[in-house]
């Protein structure tokens, strides 16, 4: 399967209430590498198994919660053809000037129906400080923290998720691997994807548009999971619940929240999906099960904390 | 008994909480079981935590403005997660976790 188009998510940019608290966060706790601060004070971090320069920002402002979400695009030339079907689709579309986010090319940049901000890029400069290339050996130092590999995806909350999902499908060739319904078919989450993973794009009915419900990233198996439980007790950090695992997508999960509030999850496995196979679906009821496989119920926080 | 230890109220329930590690009220709360204020992300994003301060005095930690104005923090309103008193305080809960509505 050659995958073209809509690679992977290539970069999220989250606002903190206090950089230094947040970096000690990202960079200490979660090991992703400091790249760069910018002028207008943004830092940028890369997750160590990751070839481009960056896939978080970080922003300092007085609220917390999501700027954007970037996703990567396999070639320049797509990034119009997009931007026309968004456009023909009803969405706000409008462009971004190469080299506003350092080292990231020209981006399409789109708001959806839910109220959250994408954008769409095809360059971005090759990290030197990536995996090794030649003879390559697992790392160029050992992972720091949680050992985070990649930034994998986000969970947004908001009112018209099926419009949402419908520009991602039909814009941009995403499928939709799973989903959660009520009875009379109204959809509550739906998982999206761009690639072989069981999700690259979450988004759950929520009555605010515009929220970020959680960042993911990614952790190699099970025992991972636990020794990022170890560290999050350890530096006394605010857990929201886990490890456990997900009925949808399968995923081992934790969810904790970054000082200023913003839920990150560490996550590994995954079904693999293919763009022939069927979609699952959940049903309102089990949505205990769905989210939290073993628990087999929801807890207050993940309907109702977002930022 | 330590004699420098706040005590903490929160409207409606006569047994008080202490802040003995300077954690602030949530914590405070959390600390002993009790959940009469919704505990959010604990880290001043969220808005669950919002109270209304009724008594005392307090500092506050940096919160999401989304949730607790500058103009609300003058009339005393703040996020109990970041609220640490320096006096005696007595609160109000003002904020829920917020629900969907079908299911």
């Amino acid at each position: 399967m050659a995958i073209q188009g809509v690679l992977r998510p290539g970069f999220v940019q989250i606002r903190v209430l206090d950089m230094e608290e947040a970096l000690v966060h990202y960079r200490d706790r979660l090991g992703l590498d400091l790249v760069s601060r910018g002028d207008d004070g943004r830092v940028y971090l890369k997750a160590y198994d990751e070839f481009d320069r960056h896939s978080l920002i970080l922003r300092e402002t007085d609220q917390a919660g999501m700027d954007m979400m970037g996703f990567k695009v396999s070639d320049d030339s797509m990034l119009d053809v997009y931007a026309q079907r968004l456009a023909e689709l009803g969405a706000e579309v409008s462009s971004v000037d190469a080299s506003e986010q350092p080292g990231v090319g020209r981006r399409v940049t789109f708001l959806s129906p839910t109220g959250h901000r994408f954008d769409l890029y095809a360059e971005i400069e090759l990290s030197d400080n990536g995996p090794m290339t030649e003879n390559p050996d697992l790392w160029r130092e050992e992972p720091r923290g949680m050992g985070a590999l990649r930034f994998d995806h986000c969970l947004l909350y908001g009112g018209d998720i099926d419009g949402t999902a419908k520009l991602f499908t039909d814009a941009l060739d995403f499928s939709i691997s799973e989903y959660a319904a009520e009875p009379d078919g109204t959809k509550i989450a739906v998982f999206l994807t761009c690639s072989n993973k069981a999700h690259d794009l979450a988004l759950v009915r929520f009555p605010e548009d515009g929220k970020f419900h959680h960042a993911s990233f990614l952790l190699e198996n099970w025992n991972d999971i636990g020794r990022a439980a170890d560290l999050l007790t350890r530096y006394d950090m605010s857990v929201d619940i886990g490890p456990t695992r997900h009925g949808i997508t399968r995923g081992q999960t934790i969810y904790f929240f970054d000082p200023s509030g913003n839920r990150n999850e560490v996550f590994a496995g995954g079904y693999d999906y293919y763009p022939d196979n069927p979609t699952r679906k959940w049903t309102a009821d089990q949505a205990g099960k769905a989210i939290f496989y073993y628990e087999r119920a929801l807890n207050d926080r993940f309907m109702g904390v977002v930022t | 008994m330590p004699e420098s230890r706040v005590k903490i109220l929160i409207e409606g329930d006569s047994t008080p909480l202490f802040d003995e590690r300077g954690e602030g009220v949530l914590r405070a709360m959390e600390r002993v079981g009790r959940a009469e204020i919704p505990v959010g992300c604990r880290n001043g994003g969220c808005g669950a935590c919002k109270v209304l301060v009724l008594k005392g005095e307090y500092k506050l930690g940096k919160i999401s403005r989304q949730h607790v104005t500058v103009s609300e923090e003058r009339e005393g309103y703040a996020l109990a997660c970041r609220l640490y008193p320096e006096t005696d305080i007595e609160v109000r809960p003002m904020g829920s976790l917020i629900r969907r509505t079908t299911g």
